[in-house]
């Protein structure tokens, strides 16, 4: 569904992504693990189109996508939850969930996801009218999530979905996205400090270093790996 | 007591008038924090897009009602047109340049639009028709306010009152507001971020064009430099009001107008400007982010 070829990204003068090469299928969560610096967020701004390329392909769904506008690569049905949820604070928790479904047309139907969505995360219907940033920071996670969702998307990228949650917060996430991805079929790329969580929900995985994927496996065979234990596990 | 009056309706003119360019400064800077100096110019094309427009429909024999309505219409599209036009030409391209440089080339722009409309037209100031019809039933009170002041009022009102559910309800407004809070995440849920500051600038544009119109129509006679003092003054309302801010700019216009006018009435009209940036400086020092400006911190 989604393919990188060594793909290289600069911010300046200053080499981002030395290379990069993945692949994610249909229906599958895939999980990105790695130290701050490694470039998990920068691979999914590139692949958003936020950070563009230098060098190296993208494909989604057999199309080249990495000269595209950012609102063309949303359009075509990736959505991203960035670090640090980036809720729109002034906007309402409903205007949030509109500007998810910016894209769309079909009123009766984003009516529909937006009850959907509710029903995922009940809290998010009680403060529809409140503004985002007035928002705890657990609740603001389940709705950058859940205007995520209202885009429909194919490909759903997560960056530090648990990052400064409480761990009860972070156990309620995780069991959604992994309902997200058992319901819609929709496919998910996850980019996590915290490997154990990521990799236990996961079906593959990616170890990145320094700009480079030093390590890729089925995220069992990753959680049991020795390197793996001792740099992100803390085993 | 009737003078005071006289004084309160003529700042309120004043300051609607204020606050239609302010609304232009304050959009602008609200998305792309860009203080737009060639605002003032577009204003200044607006009102002598209306003079051109009028006079030729008066020679054609139009009169009355129709002439202020095709001239206005005729403005505030050229005006628009410039706007955008503008925006593409010299700030698109600066993007991502470090924030002084499209600064600079606003500043730019502003003169070079300055000394067009001067070797196209004229150096000297130009009659400008009342454009604006004589309403019979303001004739008892036209002591205190005439027509054509009761018709600033009213536009200002009903184009503020429009742009605000504009703003608020449509998809675009939303577009709007979510690009002045977090542009990349705006592009993230598909915003086409760079259709979003064109609609920006012809918006903006348009009211300035509006703005120059009944303003012409008000004093009578204008000229290529217009746009630069009343720039001035508008921007100045809209720091005044906070800049970014919607309510701000119509808030700074009307205190700024209202300042002016008693400062003139009570005082001499050689201190209406002293009292204005008065107002701004000690705005500024009690208030930085002005009137109903939001400080920068946020809530992560």
């Amino acid at each position: 569904m989604l393919e990188l070829r060594n793909v290289e990204t600069f911010y300046g003068n200053i080499m981002a992504l030395k290379g990069i090469s993945l692949s994610i299928s249909e229906g599958e969560i895939i999980t990105l693990i790695g130290a701050n610096g490694a470039g998990k967020s920068t691979t999914l701004m590139t692949i958003c189109g936020l950070v563009p390329a230098r060098r190296g392909d993208i494909l989604f769904m057999g199309r080249p996508i990495g000269r595209m506008e950012p609102h063309e690569i949303v359009a075509l049905g990736i959505s991203q939850v960035p670090e640090g949820r980036r809720i729109f604070p002034l906007l309402t928790v409903t205007e949030n969930l509109d500007m998810g479904a910016f894209l769309r047309k079909d009123r009766a139907q984003i009516a529909r996801d937006r009850d959907h969505v509710f029903s995922l995360f009940p809290i998010l219907k009680e403060r529809r009218h409140q503004q985002g940033g007035t928002l705890s920071g657990g609740e603001q996670q389940m709705l950058a999530i859940s205007r995520a969702l209202m885009a429909r998307p194919r490909l759903l990228l997560l960056d530090e979905p648990s990052l400064g949650l409480a761990p009860l917060v972070v156990q309620l996430i995780f069991r959604m996205i992994e309902k997200i991805n058992e319901e819609n079929r929709t496919t998910i790329l996850l980019v996590e400090q915290n490997a154990n969580m990521a990799l236990k929900i996961a079906h593959r995985g990616y170890v990145m270093e320094n700009g480079r994927i030093t390590l890729e496996g089925v995220a069992a065979s990753l959680l049991d790996n020795e390197d793996v234990k001792r740099a992100y596990l803390g085993l | 007591m009737d003078y005071f009056l006289e004084l309160l309706l003529g700042g309120l003119t004043r300051g609607s008038i204020y606050a239609l360019i302010a609304l232009g400064y304050t959009m602008v800077y609200g998305i792309i924090e860009l203080i737009n100096f060639a605002h003032g110019e577009i204003y200044m094309i607006g009102a002598f897009t209306a003079l051109i427009v009028a006079s030729v429909l008066t020679m054609n024999g139009m009169t009355g009602i129709s002439v202020l309505i095709l001239a206005s219409v005729v403005a505030v599209l050229y005006s628009a047109a410039y706007g955008f036009t503008v925006e593409k030409i010299a700030y698109k391209p600066l993007r991502q340049a470090p924030r002084l440089s499209p600064l600079i080339s606003a500043i730019g722009m502003s003169i070079f639009l300055q000394n067009y409309v001067l070797l196209a037209q004229t150096s000297d100031y130009l009659p400008f028709p009342n454009l604006i019809p004589v309403l019979p039933f303001m004739e008892p009170y036209s002591q205190l306010m005439g027509s054509t002041e009761l018709v600033i009022v009213l536009t200002t009102t009903v184009v503020t009152v429009i742009l605000t559910l504009f703003i608020k309800f449509t998809k675009i407004g939303k577009a709007m507001r979510a690009t002045a809070q977090d542009r990349s995440m705006a592009m993230l849920t598909g915003v086409n971020v760079n259709r979003v500051i064109s609609n920006t600038f012809i918006i903006g544009s348009a009211l300035a064009a509006i703005g120059g119109v009944l303003i012409a129509s008000h004093v009578g006679r204008i000229n290529f430099y217009i746009g630069f003092i009343a720039g001035i003054k508008a921007f100045t309302a809209a720091v005044l009001g906070g800049i970014g801010s919607i309510p701000g700019a119509v808030l700074g216009g009307l205190v700024l107008g209202w300042t002016e006018s008693f400062a003139t009435g009570y005082v001499s009209s050689d201190y209406e400007d002293v009292f204005a940036f008065c107002l701004l400086v000690l705005i500024l020092i009690f208030r930085p982010a002005g009137l109903l400006g939001r400080s920068t911190a946020q809530k992560v």
